[in-house]
C-alpha cells in the first residue's frame, strides 16, 4: 500500500518534469517534490528507472493514439504557484482591484507577489457582471459617499490608471444620467437630511420639488412625490464587464497571478488567548491555503502570509472555512461574518413610448428602480424583495411572477408609459448582503489575524471597488487607511454591536 | 554627430509619444492598426526596462502637461477677480471670448500672444467663449464655472473634451445657448444624454463625433428632450443600415433593430474573457 502510494507520488514528480503547462507553476512545483531525485542511490535508480518506464509508455501511447492528449498521470495545467505572498480569494471587481492598488502601491518591482483565486472562469455567477453597473453619491453614510466620489474620480481618469501598453484605450460607456431618488411625505426628512450630507461630501446632487420634477421629466407621474433628490454630476451607469476586464488586464501586466481554482479550506496555527471578560478565544493565523482545481478533486496548498477574502457572496462561507464564527457559544469567537447570497432578479423591459434620453436611474420611493438600457426604448428594472420574501438561493432562476406582482405595479403607476410594455428577458444575481448592516466590510478580522475583508457591500460594490480597493491595499501595505478614513467600515461595528446603517438601500 | 544623435533621440522619444497617444488618446486611432514603429517599441519595451520607464516617463509628462495647462488659476481669480481669471485662461489656452455687452472678440495672434486689454474689464461677465482646438479638459472648465452668464461655447475639434466634460455643462443650464461639439473625438452618447439638462440651449452642432454610433437615432432622441433647440451637422438617417429609406419612413424594424443590438452587446452575458 505505502510502496504504491510512493510510486504513484513519484509519478506525478517526474510527470510535472516533463510536462511544462505553466512557466511559474514548473519551477514550483518542481521544487515541491525535490526531495525525492536527491534520495540515496538505490532509490535514484528505482526513480530513473521508472521515467525510462514513463517514458516509453508515453511514446507507445503517442503512437497509438496520435490525436489525443490524453496522459495517464495527467497534471492539471494552472496549478497555483506553492507560495505567494497576498492571496485573494475571488477574482470579481473587487478582488482585480486589490490585485491591482497592491501592485500600484509596491515599492520595488515585483515587492510583493500577489495571487488571485477565482473559482469560475466564465464569471456565470459572480455579482460583478450581473449587476446593473450604477454608481451614485445618493447615501446618508458619509463613507459611501466618499467612496463612491473616489470611485468616479478614478473612472474618469481610468486610461491614467488602467490602460496597458498597445492596447485600446478603455472606454466604461459610462452613461452621465444621474440618480433620481424620489421620496414620499414619509421619506422626505430624511432625504433632505441625506441631501445635507451629501453636499457637505462635495457630491453635486441637487433637490427638486414636485413641479420642478413634472416640468424636468414630463413622463413622470409625480402623485404623492414630495421631494426628489437629483444627481447632477458622477451618477450614472457603466459596463461592468469593461471595468472587471480593465482591472484584470492591468493587474496581470503588472505581475498578478491568477489561477482558476476554487478555495476549499485553510491550514491554520491557533492559540488560545483570555480575554478581559475571562473568555478564551482562539487566535488564528493563516498559513496554507488549499485551492482545489476546478472539475477535478486534485488540490494545491498555497503557503501565504496574507489572505484577502473578496468572495462576495460567498464570503462569508469562505470565512467559515477558516473556522470564523465556530468558536464557542456567547464569545467573540462565535461571531460570524454577516455575509450571505441574497438573489435579486432584474428584467429587460422593452417600450416604444417609454421615457428618453433624460432618463436617470430611477429610484422609486417603492423600492422600484429602472433606468435606460441603450437608445431603442430599452429599460431595465428591479427591486429588492421584502425580508420574509427573499427568495431561495441555490440556484439563479427567475421569478417572473415577482415582476408581475411586485414591479410592475409601482412602475406603472410612476411612469404611465410603463402601462404598455413587454419583459423581453431577465436574470438574476447574488447581492452580496451584509445581513448585519447593508454596508461594506473592510478590515482585519481581529481573530485571524492575517485575514482581511472587502465584502458585503450588498449592492454597492461595484461602484465603490476603486476606492474600496485601493483603501485595503493601504491598509496592507501601509497598514492604515492613508487617502480616505473607512475605520467605520471595519469589524469594530460588528463586535460591538453597532450597526452603520444606511437610510436607504437599494 | 552630436545633432544626428540628438535628432535620433528625439525620434525615439516621438515614438513613444505616438504609442501613448494611441493609448490615452481614444477615438480615431482605435480603429488603425498598429503602426510598425509602436510594435517595435512595443517589443523593446517588453525586453528593457530602461525603454519601459522611458515610455512611462513621457506618458507621465504628457498628462502633467495638460493637467498645468488645465489647472485652477487661483493666483489670478484671487487678484484680480473672477472674470479676469477665465479670460487669463482662455487666452492662455489659445482659445477667444467675448465679454458681454461689446462686439469685439479677445484672441491670441498666430504666435500665441495676446493683448492685456481685457484686465481693464474687471466687472465685465464673459458671454462667448470659443475654446476650438485646444487642450480644454475636466478640470480646465473649473476656470470657466464662473461664468454664469455664458451663452455661446464653442468646443470644436476639442481633443481632451469627453463625456465626463459634457456632464458638467449643467453648470450653464440657465443660459447657455449655442454648443459646438463638432470633431470631439471622445464625445460618446453617454455624455450627450446629460445634454438635457441644458434648458436654453438653441443651437447645436454634432458633426464628425468618430465615437458616436447611429447618430441620426440621437439626433431624434436630443430633439425630443430638447425640443427647442435646432441641432445640426448630423443627418437623420446617419448610421441607420439601409441608406435609401426615407426619413419618414425610419420603421418600426429598424429601431428594433437597434434596439436588438443595444440588448446583445449590453446585456450581462455579453461574453465571456478571454484568457
Ligand atoms: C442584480 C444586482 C444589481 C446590482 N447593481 C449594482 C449597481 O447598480 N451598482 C453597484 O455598484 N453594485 C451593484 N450590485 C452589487 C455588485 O455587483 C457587487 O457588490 C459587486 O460586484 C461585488 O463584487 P465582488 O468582486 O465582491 O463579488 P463577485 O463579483 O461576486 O466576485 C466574487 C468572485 O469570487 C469567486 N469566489 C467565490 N468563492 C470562491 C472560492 N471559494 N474560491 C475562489 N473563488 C471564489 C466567485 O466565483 C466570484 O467570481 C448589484 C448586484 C446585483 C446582484
Amino acid at each position: 500500500m505505502t510502496s504504491w502510494r510512493l510510486v504513484a507520488r513519484a509519478y506525478s514528480a517526474i510527470n510535472s518534469g516533463i510536462r511544462f503547462p505553466h512557466a511559474y507553476c514548473t519551477s514550483v512545483a518542481l521544487s515541491g517534490h525535490r526531495s525525492f531525485s536527491t534520495g540515496t542511490a538505490v532509490r535514484k535508480d528505482f526513480f530513473k528507472d521508472v521515467e525510462s518506464h514513463i517514458k516509453e509508455f508515453q511514446e507507445k501511447a503517442s503512437a497509438a493514439m496520435p490525436g489525443s492528449g490524453w496522459h495517464p498521470m495527467h497534471l492539471t495545467p494552472g496549478l497555483p504557484p506553492e507560495r505567494t505572498d497576498i492571496l485573494i480569494v475571488g477574482g470579481g471587481v473587487v478582488g482585480w482591484s486589490i490585485a491591482y492598488w497592491l501592485k500600484k502601491k509596491e515599492m520595488i518591482r515585483d515587492g510583493v507577489r500577489v495571487l488571485v483565486v477565482e473559482k469560475d472562469p466564465t464569471y456565470s455567477q459572480a455579482s460583478t457582471v450581473l449587476s446593473a453597473g450604477g454608481i451614485r453619491q445618493q447615501f446618508s453614510l458619509p463613507e459611501n459617499i466618499h467612496l463612491s466620489l473616489a470611485s468616479a474620480d478614478f473612472m474618469r481618469n481610468i486610461n491614467d490608471h488602467l490602460s496597458v501598453l498597445n492596447d485600446d484605450p478603455i472606454d466604461l460607456q459610462f452613461n452621465h444620467s444621474g440618480y433620481l431618488f424620489l421620496a414620499s411625505e414619509k421619506g422626505a426628512e430624511i432625504m433632505e437630511e441625506n441631501y445635507k450630507t451629501q453636499r457637505y461630501a462635495g457630491a453635486k446632487v441637487t433637490l427638486l420639488s414636485p413641479t420642478q420634477l413634472k416640468d424636468k421629466f414630463p413622463w413622470l407621474n409625480t402623485d404623492e412625490v414630495v421631494l426628489a433628490s437629483y444627481g447632477l454630476e458622477n451618477e450614472g451607469w457603466f459596463d461592468p464587464w469593461t471595468l472587471l476586464n480593465a482591472f484584470r488586464r492591468k493587474a496581470m501586466s503588472m505581475g498578478v497571478f491568477q489561477c482558476f481554482g476554487e478555495v476549499t479550506g485553510f491550514k491554520y496555527k491557533t492559540h488560545s488567548i483570555m480575554t478581559l471578560d475571562g473568555d478564551l478565544v482562539d487566535l488564528k493565523r493563516i498559513r496554507y491555503v488549499n485551492v482545489r482545481m476546478p472539475n477535478s478533486l486534485e488540490y494545491q496548498p498555497v503557503e501565504c502570509a496574507i489572505v484577502v477574502n473578496a468572495a462576495g457572496a460567498s464570503a462569508g462561507k469562505v470565512a467559515k472555512l477558516a473556522g470564523i464564527g465556530a468558536g464557542p457559544e456567547h464569545t467573540i469567537g462565535a461571531i460570524p461574518v454577516p455575509v450571505e447570497p441574497r438573489k435579486r432578479f432584474i428584467y429587460v423591459l422593452h417600450c416604444p413610448d417609454g421615457p428618453g434620453l433624460d432618463t436617470p436611474f430611477m429610484i422609486d420611493y417603492s423600492g422600484v428602480y429602472f433606468r435606460r438600457e441603450g437608445l431603442g426604448g430599452n429599460y431595465i428594472t428591479g427591486m429588492s424583495p421584502e425580508e420574509e420574501e427573499e427568495p431561495e438561493t441555490t440556484d439563479l432562476e427567475v421569478d417572473h411572477e415577482f415582476f408581475q406582482e411586485k414591479i410592475w405595479p409601482h412602475l406603472a403607476n410612476r411612469v404611465p408609459a410603463f402601462e404598455k410594455l413587454k419583459v423581453t428577458s431577465a436574470w438574476a444575481g447574488y447581492y452580496d448582503y451584509n445581513t448585519f448592516d447593508q454596508n461594506g466590510i473592510l478590515g482585519l478580522h481581529p481573530l485571524v489575524n492575517n485575514m482581511y475583508f472587502a465584502t458585503g457591500f450588498s449592492g454597492h460594490g461595484l461602484q465603490q471597488s476603486p476606492a474600496a480597493g485601493r483603501a485595503l491595499a493601504e491598509l496592507i501595505l501601509d497598514g492604515d487607511f492613508k487617502t480616505l478614513d473607512l475605520s467605520a467600515l471595519g469589524f469594530q461595528r460588528i463586535f460591538s454591536n453597532q450597526p452603520t446603517l444606511e437610510r436607504n438601500i437599494v | 554627430m552630436a545633432l544626428l544623435m540628438l535628432m535620433q533621440s528625439r525620434g525615439c522619444v516621438w515614438t513613444c509619444l505616438t504609442v501613448i497617444r494611441r493609448n490615452l488618446s481614444s477615438s480615431s486611432a482605435l480603429l488603425a492598426p498598429p503602426k510598425p514603429n509602436s510594435k517595435l517599441t512595443f517589443f523593446l519595451c517588453q525586453r528593457f526596462h530602461d525603454v519601459e520607464q522611458m515610455i512611462s516617463w513621457s506618458s507621465w509628462l504628457k498628462s502633467w502637461t495638460l493637467r498645468r495647462k488645465n489647472v485652477y488659476y487661483s493666483y489670478t481669480q484671487s487678484e484680480y477677480g473672477d472674470n479676469i481669471a477665465a479670460a487669463f485662461y482662455i487666452l492662455s489656452m489659445k482659445g477667444g471670448f467675448r465679454f458681454a455687452g461689446q462686439s469685439d472678440w479677445f484672441r491670441t495672434n498666430y504666435r500665441g500672444k495676446f493683448s492685456w486689454d481685457f484686465v481693464n474689464f474687471p466687472d465685465v461677465p464673459i458671454e462667448e467663449v470659443d475654446m476650438s482646438r485646444t487642450l480644454i479638459n475636466y478640470s480646465g472648465l473649473n476656470n470657466l464655472v464662473s461664468q454664469q452668464g455664458l451663452r455661446s461655447l464653442s468646443l470644436r475639434g476639442c481633443p481632451e473634451v469627453d463625456d465626463w466634460f459634457l456632464s458638467r455643462l449643467h453648470i450653464y443650464q440657465d443660459t447657455l445657448e449655442k454648443l459646438d461639439l463638432s470633431h470631439c473625438p471622445r464625445i460618446t452618447i453617454g455624455g450627450l444624454a446629460s445634454l438635457h439638462h441644458l434648458r436654453k440651449l438653441r443651437r447645436l452642432e454634432l458633426s464628425s463625433l468618430p465615437q458616436l454610433q447611429s447618430p441620426g437615432l440621437v439626433r431624434i432622441l436630443l430633439e425630443e428632450v430638447l425640443p427647442h433647440c435646432n441641432i445640426s451637422g448630423v443627418d437623420y438617417r446617419e448610421g441607420l443600415t439601409e441608406t435609401n429609406t426615407h426619413i419618414d419612413k425610419q420603421t418600426d424594424s429598424e429601431i428594433t433593430q437597434l434596439t436588438e443590438e443595444h440588448t446583445h452587446t449590453q446585456g450581462p452575458h455579453r461574453q465571456t474573457l478571454t484568457q
